[in-house]
C-alpha cells in the first residue's frame, strides 16, 4: 500500500525529468504517452487507495521517504499521509488531470514546445500531489511553492509575448505575498510547538491555545493570508484574470480545478486551528461573501470568454471560503469537487471553441456555434447549467445548495451572508447564460476552421457526465439524506450544528427559483435583446468599464505599491551610501591638493620653512 | 599534519603554475586544477572518514597541528579543524575548482600569474578557516587581500582599477581595526593572567571591563561586517564583483564573504559573550536592513553582474540576522545559507560571465527572449534564479527558513520585516530571469549554448543545491556540535534568567510534543 | 692680552651665522648661496673655537678642523653640481630651478 502512495507522487516527477532531459529526442506520440501515462497511472493507483479508504473511512495511510532534517527536536520528514480528505483531492487532481492531459495531447499538438508543455504539466501535478499529501506543513509549503513555480512557467508558456511574461510574473509575485504571510504563520507554529507535523499540531493546538487566544488568531490569519493568495480571493485576486494568458488546458487544470483550491485544502486541513479562532472564521466567511459578489459582478461585463470563466472561478471559490467560514467543512469540499468537474469542463470547452475559431477569444465575435459545434455546445451547456446550479438535474445544484443551507442554518451562519450568497447565485446564472447565448446563439460572426477531434471530445463528455451525476452522492436531508460524501469525510472534518427549524425545502425552492430567474434574465437581455437592457447599459459606461477591469484593483495596487517601489528603486540606483565613501575619498583628495601647494619646488621657500620651523621648535623647547 | 598539507599544496601549486606559464599556458591551468582537486579529495576523505566522530560529537577538534613560531610574543602555528571549518573548506575547494574551470577560456594573458593569485587566495582562505591563533588568523586574513587586488586590477573589466582600490582600502582599513582589537585582547589577557599569548582557546575566557569588551568587539565586528558585507559597509562589493573576472567574482561572492560570517561565529560570539548579547538587537537590525536595502538596490540595476552582487548583500543580510539571533536553529540556518548561497551565487556569476563572454555586454536592456536560442543556459538560469528567491526543494529555502524561524524566537517584529525580503527577492530574481530570457528578442543576437565543460559545472552545482535542499542531514549533523559549543558562551537563557527576563513560552518539554501520538489516527501503517 | 669673553664670542659667531643664513635666504645666484652656506659653517666653527678656548681644551680647534674638511668636501660636490646645473638649465637663478614642485 505504501508503494502506491509513493508512486502516485513520484510518477509525475519522473515524467517531468524524462521530458526535460530527453524531450527533444522523443516524438510527439512518445511525449504525450509519457505525460498522460504518468498521470493516468497515478489516477489508477488513487482509485485503489480510494477504494481502501472507502471501506475503512476512519483510517489513514502513511508512507515516509526520509527524515528531512533534525534540529533540537524539530524534525519534519518527507512523508505522505492519506486520509479521506486528501484522497478526495488526490482523486480530483489525478483524474481531472488525466483528462486534461489527454485533451492537451491534441490541443497543443501544433506547438513547438510540446515536450516543454507536458514537462511543466507533470511538474505541476507532482507538486500539487505533494501539497495535498504532505504530512507536515513544511513539505506542504514545498508543494505550495512548487505549484507556484509551475503556474509561473505555464502562464508564461508563450514567453515571447511580453504580456504573457508579465502575467506570469504578476501571478508569482501576488501569490508570494500570500506565501510570506503563511511563512510567518509557520514560524509561529515552530516557535510554540516545535513541530510542523499536521496530525501532531491538530492534536495539540486545542490543549495549548484556548478559544480566542490571540496567538491562535494571529497564526490563523497568517495562514489565511497564504490561502487567500493562492486561491485568488480578495484582496489578492488580481492575478487570476491575467493568468488566462496561458493555454486553455493550463487554465482548466491549474486555475480552475486544482492550484486555486490549495487554499481551501489548507484551511480544511488545519480546521482545528481555525476553530480555535472564531474571529478568523468570520473573516473567512466575509472574504468569501465579498469575493463572490465582486467577482460575479465583474464577470457580467467581460467579453473574453476565458475571463468570464476566470472571474467565475474566483467567485465559486468565494463560495467555498464562505462555507469554510461558517463551519460547513464537508460542504466546501463537496463543492470543490463538483466545481472542479464543471469548471474544467467549461475551460476545456472554451479552449475547443477558441481553437475551432482560430484563436478568437472575444465572445461578441462568436455566435451561432450551436449547430456548427454540437458536441461542444451540449457539453458546455451542461457545464454552465451545473455552474448556475439549475435545480435537481445538475451536480452544481446539490453542492451549492448545501452551502446555502448551511450558511442559513448553521450555528455560525447569518442571514446577511445567505442573502449575499443568494444574490451571487442570481448573478452567476445571469453571466453564465449570457456567455451561452452570446457564444452559441445568434448570428455566426466567425467561421469555424477546425472541428475538435476525439482526444478533445472524450474528456468533455466524461466531465459533462460527472457534472450531471456527481451531485447524487450527497443528497440534501429532505431528499432522503443520502450522505455518502459527508460521511466519508466526517472522520477528518468536523460536522456542523444546525440552528433553526428545518426549512430546507423553502430555501431550496428559493435558490432554484433564483437560478431559473437568472437564466430568464439572461435570455431577455442577450437573446431577445429587449430595449430596456440597451437603455440601461448605454447610460452606464463608467460602471461597465469599472466591472470590466475587475473593480480596478490593478489600478489601486499600481498606485499604492508598484509606482512607489519603482520610483524608490530608480532614484537610489546609484546608492546614496556610496556618497559617504566617495566623500571620504574626496576629502583625502582635497587635502592632497591643499598640501601639495606647499611643494613649490622653490628652494628658498624650503629654507624659510626650515628656519622658521627650527626657531619655533627651539622656542617651544625652551619655554616648556 | 594534513591541515598543513592543505595549505602547502595550494602555495606550492600556485608557484608551479606561475613557473609553468613559461612553457605552456595549458600546463598552468592543469596544475591549478590538480592542486585544488587534490585538496577537495582530501577534505572529502576527511569528512567521510570522521563522520561517526562528528555525529557522536565527543571531541570538538577533529585534527590539530601546533608548532611554536614567535615564542617571545606567544604566537604559534596553530591550526585546528572542526565540523564548521570542514564544511566551509569543502565549499572552498569546490568553488575553487569551479572558478578555475570557469576561467579556462576567459583568461588569456598572464595565465600563470592569474592561477598563482587564485591559488594563493584559496590558501589564504584555507588558513583563515583553520587558524586557531589570532595573529595567524590575521596573517592569513591579509594574505587573502593582495592576490584578489591583483586579480581584480589586472584581469577585470572597465572600472577595474577603481574597484580594486576600493576593495583593498575597505578590507585593509577594517582589518587594521581588527588587528588593534586583537592586540587589545592580547594585552588585557596578559595583564590579567601574566601570560601573553595569541592563542584562541586561552583568550576565550578573558574577562574584560564592560566598556572595553564593547570596543574590542567593535574592532572585530567592523572587519567582519565589512567583509560580510553589511549595509552600510557594503559599498565595495558591487564594484568589486562587477569588475572582477568571473573566477574572481565566484571566489569573492562564494568564499570571501563567508570568511566574514565565519569570523563572526568563531571569534566574535565566543570571545565577547556579554557584549554580543547587548549588541544582538542592533546586529539583527543591521541584518534586516541589509536584506531589504540590498534587495531594493538589486531590483534597480541594469547591469546583470551588479544585480547579482546586490543580491549577495541581501542574502548575507540573512546570515547577519541569524548570527545575532543566538539560537541553534538560526545557526544551522546560517551554516546552510553559507553553503547554499556560495553555490547558487557562484552559479549565477558563472552564467552571467558566460553571457558576457559571448555577447560582450552585461546590460539587461540589450537582451530579451533568448531562451529558445540557449535552452540549457535558460534552464540553469531558471533553477538558480529560483534558488536565489528561496524556492523550497533547493538549499537556500532551508537556510532562510531556519534563520527566520530561529530569529522569530528572538524578535518577531524584525523577522516579519525580514520575511518581506522573500517577496523582494522574487522581484529581482524574476526581473533578471525574465528580462534576459523571456520577452521580445532584439534582432541580432546569436550565441552558442553551454558547452560540455560549462554544462558539467552547472550540473554539479545543480545537484549540490538540490541535495542541500532535500537532504541537508549530513550538513546539519556535521555542524551541530561546533555550533552548540559556540552557543554555550553567550548562553542567552542563563543570562536572561539572571536578569529575570526569560521570554520563551515553550511547553516544558518540547520534544515530547513532537513524539505524541502519530498513531492515534493511524490504523494502517505499511 | 685680555681674552674675549665667551658671550661676546658667541654673539660674534651668532651674528656671522645670521648673516650667512640671511644670505642663503635672500640671494638668488646659486654661487652666492653656496658662499653663504660657507659663512654659516665657519660661524659654527668659530663658536667651537671660542668654546674650546674658554674651557682651555684643544677639542674646539679639533672640531674646527673637522668642519673645515667637511666644508671643503661639500663645496667641491656643490660646485660640481652647479656646473652641471648650468650646463643643463643655462641659468643659476635658484627661482628658475623649481622642477620638483607639486
Amino acid at each position: 500500500m505504501q508503494i502506491f502512495i509513493e508512486l502516485i507522487v513520484l510518477l509525475p516527477f519522473l515524467g517531468f525529468l524524462i521530458l526535460s532531459f530527453f524531450g527533444k529526442y522523443l516524438g510527439k506520440k512518445a511525449i504525450s504517452a509519457t505525460a498522460v501515462g504518468s498521470v493516468g497511472l497515478s489516477a489508477l493507483f488513487t482509485i485503489i487507495l480510494g477504494v481502501k479508504l472507502l471501506n475503512e473511512p476512519d483510517t489513514a495511510l502513511f508512507a515516509s521517504l526520509w527524515t528531512w532534517f533534525d534540529i533540537a527536536g524539530f524534525n519534519p520528514q518527507i512523508a505522505f499521509y492519506v486520509d479521506s480528505l486528501s484522497v478526495v483531492f488526490v482523486f480530483v487532481i489525478t483524474f481531472v488531470g488525466f483528462l486534461i492531459h489527454l485533451y492537451s495531447a491534441e490541443f497543443m499538438v501544433d506547438d513547438d514546445g510540446y515536450a516543454r508543455f507536458f514537462a511543466y504539466m507533470n511538474l505541476f501535478v507532482g507538486s500539487m500531489l505533494i501539497l495535498v499529501l504532505a504530512d507536515n506543513l513544511l513539505l506542504l509549503y514545498l508543494g505550495w511553492e512548487g505549484v507556484g513555480l509551475s503556474s509561473f512557467l505555464l502562464i508564461g508558456f508563450w514567453y515571447k509575448e511580453p504580456e504573457n511574461a508579465a502575467a506570469a510574473r504578476k501571478a508569482f509575485i501576488v501569490t508570494r505575498v500570500g506565501d510570506t504571510a503563511m511563512a510567518i504563520g509557520l514560524f509561529m507554529l515552530v516557535y510554540h510547538f516545535n513541530t510542523l507535523d499536521i496530525q501532531v499540531l491538530l492534536n495539540n493546538i486545542p490543549g495549548q491555545w484556548e478559544v480566542d487566544n490571540p496567538l491562535a488568531t494571529a497564526t490563523a490569519l497568517l495562514l489565511l493570508g497564504g490561502a487567500v493568495g493562492k486561491s485568488a480571493q480578495l484582496p489578492l485576486q488580481t492575478w487570476l484574470p491575467d493568468a488566462m494568458a496561458g493555454p486553455s488546458p493550463v487554465s482548466a487544470l491549474i486555475h480552475a480545478a486544482t492550484m486555486v483550491t490549495a487554499g481551501v485544502y489548507l484551511i480544511a486541513r488545519m480546521n482545528v486551528l481555525f476553530i480555535q479562532s472564531p474571529v478568523t472564521m468570520t473573516v473567512i466567511s466575509i472574504i468569501g461573501a465579498t469575493t463572490l459578489l465582486v467577482a460575479g459582478l465583474s464577470a457580467l461585463a467581460q467579453y473574453d470568454i476565458k475571463k468570464v470563466l476566470a472571474y467565475s472561478t474566483i467567485s465559486q471559490i468565494g463560495y467555498m471560503f464562505l462555507a469554510l467560514g461558517v463551519g460547513a467543512w464537508s460542504a466546501a469540499i463537496f463543492h470543490f469537487m463538483i466545481h472542479a468537474f464543471f469548471k474544467a469542463l467549461l475551460f476545456l470547452g472554451a479552449g475547443a471553441i477558441i481553437m475551432a475559431l482560430h484563436h478568437e477569444h472575444n465572445m461578441f465575435k462568436m455566435g451561432g456555434l450551436r449547430k456548427k459545434l454540437p458536441l461542444t455546445f451540449w457539453t458546455f451547456l451542461i457545464g454552465s447549467a451545473s455552474l448556475a446550479a439549475l435545480p435537481l438535474i445538475t451536480a452544481g445544484f446539490y453542492s451549492k445548495d448545501q452551502i446555502l443551507w448551511y450558511v442559513w442554518a448553521g450555528e455560525h451562519g447569518s442571514t446577511w451572508l445567505w442573502l449575499a450568497a443568494l444574490t451571487g447565485a442570481l448573478i452567476t446564472a445571469i453571466y453564465t447564460f449570457r456567455m451561452i447565448f452570446i457564444t452559441f446563439y445568434g448570428e455566426q460572426k466567425t467561421v469555424v476552421h477546425q472541428k475538435p477531434g476525439a482526444l478533445i471530445k472524450i474528456p468533455l463528455i466524461v466531465l459533462a457526465v460527472l457534472s450531471l451525476l456527481g451531485g447524487f452522492i450527497d443528497l440534501p436531508h429532505n431528499f432522503g439524506n443520502f450522505d455518502l460524501f459527508s460521511r466519508f469525510v466526517t472522520y477528518t472534518l468536523p460536522g456542523i450544528e444546525i440552528e433553526g427549524e428545518n426549512l430546507e425545502w423553502i430555501l431550496q425552492t428559493i435558490s432554484a427559483g433564483v437560478a431559473l430567474f437568472g437564466v430568464y434574465l439572461a435570455y431577455l437581455f442577450y437573446l431577445k435583446k429587449i430595449p430596456m437592457y440597451n437603455n440601461i447599459s448605454a447610460k452606464l459606461p463608467g460602471l461597465k468599464k469599472f466591472l470590466l477591469l475587475g473593480w480596478n484593483f490593478d489600478g489601486l495596487y499600481n498606485r499604492i505599491f508598484v509606482v512607489p517601489i519603482f520610483t524608490m528603486a530608480r532614484i537610489n540606483k546609484r546608492d546614496f551610501i556610496d556618497y559617504i565613501y566617495t566623500g571620504i575619498a574626496n576629502l583625502g583628495l582635497f587635502f592632497n591638493s591643499v598640501l601639495s601647494k606647499t611643494q613649490t619646488g622653490n628652494v628658498r621657500w624650503y629654507i624659510m620653512g626650515i628656519t622658521f620651523g627650527a626657531i619655533a621648535l627651539i622656542t617651544i623647547m625652551f619655554t616648556l | 599534519m594534513i591541515l598543513i598539507y592543505l595549505i602547502i599544496i595550494l602555495f606550492v601549486g600556485g608557484l608551479l603554475a606561475w613557473l609553468a606559464n613559461h612553457f605552456n599556458e595549458m600546463a598552468s591551468r592543469l596544475i591549478s586544477v590538480t592542486a585544488i582537486l587534490v585538496n577537495l579529495i582530501l577534505i572529502l576523505f576527511i569528512w567521510i572518514k570522521n563522520y561517526s566522530d562528528i555525529s557522536l560529537g565527543s571531541e570538538v577538534w577533529l585534527y590539530q597541528y601546533q608548532q611554536p613560531w614567535i615564542e617571545r610574543f606567544g604566537i604559534n602555528w596553530h591550526f585546528a579543524l572542526d565540523g564548521l571549518s570542514l564544511l566551509l573548506l569543502t565549499l572552498t575547494f569546490f568553488l575553487g575548482l569551479l572558478s578555475v574551470l570557469a576561467s579556462w577560456s576567459q583568461i588569456k594573458e598572464k595565465v600563470g600569474f592569474f592561477h598563482f593569485n587564485l591559488l594563493w587566495i584559496l590558501a589564504g582562505i584555507t588558513g583563515v578557516f583553520l587558524a586557531m591563533d589570532l595573529f595567524l588568523f590575521y596573517f592569513f586574513w591579509e594574505i587573502m587581500l593582495i592576490p584578489m587586488y591583483f586579480i581584480i586590477g589586472i584581469w577585470g573589466h572597465e572600472k577595474r582599477i577603481y574597484a580594486s582600490f576600493k576593495f583593498f582600502i575597505f578590507t585593509q582599513a577594517s582589518g587594521l581595526l581588527m588587528f588593534l582589537a586583537i592586540l587589545g585582547l592580547y594585552f588585557f589577557h596578559g595583564a590579567q593572567t601574566g601570560k601573553y599569548t595569541f592563542e584562541y582557546e586561552m583568550l576565550l575566557g578573558t574577562t574584560l571591563p564592560e566598556f572595553w569588551s564593547y570596543i574590542l568587539m567593535g574592532g572585530f565586528l567592523i572587519a567582519f561586517l565589512v567583509k560580510l558585507p553589511a549595509v552600510p559597509f557594503h559599498n565595495w562589493l558591487p564594484d568589486a564583483h562587477t569588475e572582477a573576472p568571473t573566477a574572481g567574482s565566484v571566489i569573492l561572492a562564494g568564499l570571501l564573504l563567508k570568511t566574514g560570517a565565519y569570523g563572526l561565529l568563531r571569534f566574535v560570539i565566543p570571545l565577547f559573550p556579554e557584549a554580543v548579547v547587548g549588541f544582538a538587537p542592533y546586529g539583527m537590525f543591521l541584518g534586516v536592513l541589509s536584506i531589504l536595502y540590498g534587495a531594493k538596490l538589486a531590483f534597480a540595476q541594469t547591469d546583470m553582474k551588479r544585480l547579482v552582487a546586490y543580491s549577495s548583500v541581501s542574502h548575507m543580510g540573512f546570515v547577519l540576522l541569524g548570527v545575532f539571533a543566538l539560537n541553534e536553529l538560526a545557526y544551522q540556518g546560517v551554516v546552510v545559507q553559507l553553503l547554499a548561497h556560495g553555490i547558487s551565487t557562484g552559479a549565477l556569476f558563472i552564467l552571467v560571465g558566460g553571457i558576457h563572454e559571448r555577447l560582450h555586454t552585461r546590460n539587461i536592456e540589450d537582451f530579451g527572449g533568448i531562451w529558445n536560442i540557449v535552452p540549457k543556459m535558460g534552464a540553469m538560469a531558471l533553477l538558480f534564479a529560483m534558488a536565489s528567491l528561496g524556492l523550497p526543494g533547493l538549499g537556500n529555502f532551508i537556510a532562510e527558513f531556519f534563520i527566520l524561524a530561529g530569529s522569530f524566537q528572538a524578535s518577531a517584529v524584525l523577522t516579519i520585516f525580514a520575511t518581506l525580503g522573500l517577496v523582494a527577492a522574487t522581484l529581482y530574481s524574476l526581473r533578471m530571469f525574465q528580462k534576459v530570457f523571456q520577452g521580445k528578442q532584439p534582432s541580432s543576437i546569436s550565441m552558442k549554448d553551454l558547452n560540455l565543460r560549462e554544462m558539467g559545472m552547472m550540473l554539479l552545482m545543480a545537484v549540490a543545491i538540490i541535495w542541500i535542499g532535500l537532504y541537508p542531514k549530513n550538513i546539519i549533523e556535521t555542524a551541530s556540535v561546533p555550533l552548540k559549543k559556540i552557543l554555550e558562551h553567550p548562553n542567552i537563557e542563563r543570562q536572561a534568567e539572571q536578569l529575570g527576563v526569560l521570554n520563551k513560552n515553550l511547553p516544558d518539554d518540547c520534544s515530547q510534543v513532537a513524539v505524541i501520538d502519530r498513531t492515534s489516527k493511524l490504523k494502517e501503517n505499511d | 692680552m685680555d681674552s674675549i669673553s665667551m658671550e661676546t664670542g658667541f654673539i660674534i659667531a651668532g651674528i656671522l651665522f645670521t648673516l650667512g643664513l640671511t644670505g642663503v635666504m635672500i640671494r638668488r645666484n646659486l654661487i652666492f648661496v653656496l658662499m653663504s652656506i660657507e659663512i654659516m659653517l665657519n660661524a659654527a666653527g668659530l663658536a667651537f673655537v671660542f668654546a674650546g678656548s674658554f674651557w682651555n681644551q684643544a677639542d674646539g680647534q679639533v672640531m674646527f678642523i673637522f668642519i673645515l674638511a667637511v666644508a671643503a668636501a661639500e663645496v667641491s660636490v656643490g660646485l660640481a653640481l652647479i656646473i652641471l646645473i648650468f650646463q643643463k638649465f643655462k641659468t643659476l637663478d635658484i627661482d628658475q630651478l623649481s622642477k620638483m614642485k607639486g
